[in-house]
């Protein structure tokens, strides 16, 4: 770490040009009723790089980025473009500074054309009448020149979520924007998307566009960003060059303390099946033909069974059927000894606990406060409620214990708006809730989704103590990292099917490719069940 | 052959009164904002054109008293409906629960002016309006027809290009869909929603007007349109919110209606039914064709939500 200090020292005292900054952001402090979100934070973008800025959730990445686009207005600091101080009151401003933003979740109209998108807001016209050949013209010459693959006339709701990614970033090219701000661009796509994403960003800062890339993926940061700049709760850490630091020591910057990056586990002692699945069949919603074939499998306590496979498999609809949130077709499930294959929702939440697929969805109420999100699935127990009414007291100092014990950070707890508060803290909500009641059988569907290093570590080793206190742990994940550190056994899902079960000890990550990409497949296996 | 000439006159009337307050209601939507008020509108349009026709200086040219009248009524749809425009955008406010009370102050305040009026015009108490409605309507060989008729293709016309072809259009629908996303690219959302609603307000209170005047010369406003703005809710949503299929879908309910009112002197009269048939004919077709087609309903995806800046 002192080595690192003095590096990073070095890097910030460094003489260079003003001009070689296309924009900096020097000694920003925002201060939020009771929180400075950025305390004298400074971040110098150079023409032509990759520059990562790496936080946790709630470290002042988002606040930071607000500021550059003119949704806040700092307390101190100042902003220059090209040396000169700039003052951006709002996003207007900053797109006539030419900074774009592809936004975590997309900025885009889902029933329009990829073309009408992308001129929303400067359309070319005459007398008020749209012109879109020459736009159409533009965006063509665009996409080949950057290998941005898009169709201008397909509508949105219809193509990849990669390309409406692409989409975006014709967005701010159209508009010939020079800086490019990237939040959190992989969060939500495959490892293909991901890659194809990171060859259009090495592209784009070769053509001199200057881009920040804002993650929490230290992988990606590394095989893509020139320099890194840390915040850490509001403060400004430092500014590396990647390539003169491990994934170790950035994760330290991130998180103020050496990280676990690797699941700490012994080896699982599997106890008596907890979870019995046999020839669960879900008939598909969006075609003829099934989402989910004659899948059939046990979870054993004291193990974690990972269900691997790329999104859109049928993982998601399999886990509507085992939590009861959609019906199947056919097959039974049995949990702990006992049929479950009709049974109500509560019912099942006796013995199984499930961190959804989508917390904003199916995790919590948004517009409830923690409290009332944390007895959700108990609320009805004679611990929280006599004859209808809701002991509040005991239901406040239940949730006030989670918290303590699950370190949920929020504005004002148990009394915080769901909604109010950062992915990572939604997510710890959750998992204190499923983790604390009683069960025997953990579905956790995408624990760590959209979630920064410290939180998913959390998140892991709370995973691997419910393994040990001997519960049963069915894991599905898309993070191939994710499924080979924390599983027990693996499982790939493809079209709905299970096509191979692994060790994660004695197979390659390249070998679970091959499967997830059903280029291969252990046909007996999977149908001997039947 | 007389029966056919009556289905088309009544067809058209009502046809282009359904055209023009669906179209209204497809603006307000598009925009992103719910118009449920827009029976309220369409009464405060009647009364206002209809107050204008009796006031009207009874030696002005028709011409003019046509244009004032319909310039007046449109005026008064666009005041009006300013109401829910203030309350849902700039109070946030549920917009359903607003466009209900619209409708509910409507049909009183229509009843408010016109007891007024004609108290101070020797009517007494009473809530009817009588006026000329001769300048409205013309005829095309046998066919009856009225001004608005052409008005409603007309504003059809418009309206298509105005959302489809131009700059305007789509912002507003981006509005309706997505604020956020048309936020992020600099369009001013309150502005655009405004405008949405106030367009509304104009075709909502020109329909009212043109369901008043051209077939009856007396007007009972205690039932303010009777149910019109609800029905031009049915056939903008039968019309999924697309102005073509809006104008197919407001001829197809006028023709239902227009059974009603001819039934007695055609041959239908010889079936026996009820009046009272034909007249729920309309509302029973637009619940079962609701309830087949609202499942892959196209409605714009933020109607009804207010916009909020800082809502992530």
């Amino acid at each position: 770490m002192a080595e690192l200090d003095k590096r990073t020292a070095a890097n910030a005292a460094e003489p260079e040009k003003e001009s070689d900054y296309i924009i900096e952001m020097l000694n920003i402090t925002k201060i939020f009723p009771g929180i400075k979100a950025n305390d004298n934070v400074t971040l110098q973008l150079r023409r032509g790089e990759i520059h990562a800025l790496l936080g946790e959730n709630g470290a002042g990445k988002s606040t930071l980025m607000s500021v550059l686009f003119g949704l806040y207005q700092p307390e101190e600091g100042c902003i220059k473009k090209n040396g000169q101080v700039v003052k951006i009151n709002n996003p207007n401003d900053a797109n006539a500074l030419n900074i774009g933003m592809v936004h975590q979740h997309f900025k885009l109209v889902e029933c329009f054309s990829v073309l009408d998108n992308i001129i929303l807001g400067v359309e070319p016209n005459t007398a008020g009448f749209l012109q879109k050949s020459e736009a159409r013209k533009k965006v063509i010459a665009l996409s080949e020149k950057y290998g941005l693959q898009v169709d201008p006339d397909a509508i949105i709701e219809d193509i990849s979520v990669g390309m409406q990614q692409r989409t975006e970033i014709l967005k701010m090219l159209y508009r010939d924007n020079e800086i490019l701000i990237f939040d959190e661009p992989t969060a939500v796509l495959t490892p293909q998307e991901i890659e194809e994403l990171m060859h259009i960003m090495k592209n784009l800062a070769a053509e001199g566009k200057s881009i920040l890339f804002i993650s929490h993926k230290l992988a990606e940061i590394m095989e893509v960003a020139d320099r890194c700049s840390v915040l850490r709760k509001g403060k400004y850490i430092g500014t590396v060059n990647t390539k003169d630091v491990t994934v170790q020591e950035l994760s330290s910057m991130m998180v103020g303390r050496p990280v676990q990056l690797e699941v700490e586990k012994d080896p699982p002692k599997p106890g008596d099946v907890v979870l019995d699945v046999s020839g669960v069949t879900v008939k598909a919603k969006t075609h003829k033909g099934n989402a989910v074939t004659d899948v059939s499998f046990q979870v054993r306590s004291g193990e974690i069974v990972c269900l691997a496979g790329i999104e859109g498999n049928g993982q998601t609809q399999f886990v509507y059927a085992l939590t009861g949130l959609d019906d199947m077709a056919s097959g039974k499930i049995t949990l702990c000894g006992e049929d479950i294959t009709h049974a109500s929702i509560r019912k099942r939440s006796n013995k199984m606990s499930h961190i959804p697929e989508d917390r904003h969805k199916h995790g919590l109420v948004l517009d409830y406060t923690v409290e009332q999100n944390m007895v959700l699935q108990r609320y009805w127990q004679p611990e929280f409620q006599k004859a209808g009414f809701i002991k509040f007291g005991p239901v406040r100092s239940y949730s006030d214990r989670l918290i303590e014990k699950f370190d949920v950070r929020s504005g004002q707890g148990s009394i915080t708006k769901a909604r109010s508060m950062s992915g990572g803290n939604q997510q710890k909500v959750i998992v204190a809730r499923e983790m604390d009641k009683d069960h025997e059988l953990l579905v956790a569907v995408q624990p760590t989704r959209g979630l920064d290093v410290g939180a998913i570590e959390f998140i892991h080793s709370e995973i691997v103590k419910e393994r040990d206190a001997g519960k049963a742990v069915l894991l599905v994940s898309l993070e191939l990292e994710e499924v080979m550190s924390l599983s027990d056994r693996i499982l790939v899902m493809y079209e709905g099917e299970i096509v191979g079960e692994f060790d994660p000890k004695k197979v390659t990550v390249e070998e679970l490719g091959l499967y997830m990409a059903g280029a291969k497949r252990d046909t007996p296996s999977a149908k001997e069940g039947k | 052959m007389t029966g056919l000439v009556l289905l088309i006159k009544y067809a058209l009337l009502y046809g282009s009164v359904l055209l023009l307050v669906a179209m209204g209601g497809m603006w307000s939507e598009h925009s992103g904002i719910i118009n449920i008020a827009l029976e309220g509108i369409m009464t405060i349009g009647a009364v206002a054109g209809a107050l204008a026709l009796c006031m009207l200086p009874k030696d002005m040219s028709a011409g003019m008293i046509v244009l004032l009248s319909i310039l007046i009524a449109c005026a008064a749809g666009i005041l009006y409906s300013a109401l829910l425009a203030f309350a849902s955008i700039n109070l946030k406010a549920d917009q359903t629960i607003g466009g209900t009370a619209l409708n509910l102050m409507g049909t009183a305040l229509a009843l408010v002016l016109v007891k007024n009026y004609n108290l101070t015009h020797g009517g007494g108490q009473s809530p009817k309006l009588t006026y000329d409605n001769g300048p409205f309507i013309f005829k095309i060989g046998d066919i009856t027809v009225n001004v608005f008729v052409f008005l409603a293709i007309a504003l059809l016309v418009i309206s298509y290009y105005l959302m489809y072809k131009t700059k305007f259009g789509l912002r507003l629908r981006a509005c309706g869909e997505h604020p956020q996303a048309a936020a992020s690219v600099g369009i001013n959302v309150y502005r655009m929603r405004w405008a949405g609603v106030l367009i509304s307000g104009l075709l909502g209170g020109l329909g009212g007007f043109a369901y008043v005047v051209p077939s009856v010369s007396i007007w009972n406003f205690e039932q303010g349109v009777a149910g019109m703005g609800f029905l031009s809710l049915a056939v903008m949503i039968f019309g999924q919110w697309h102005p073509i299929r809006i104008a197919f879908c407001a001829l197809f309910f006028a023709v239902f209606k227009s059974l009603a009112d001819i039934a007695d002197s055609t041959f239908l009269g010889s079936l026996n039914l009820a009046k009272e048939i034909y007249r729920m004919m309309p509302f029973i077709f637009s619940l079962i064709v609701l309830a087949f087609t609202s499942k892959r309903s196209k409605a714009p995806k933020a109607e009804g939500i207010p916009y909020d800046k800082g809502m992530r």
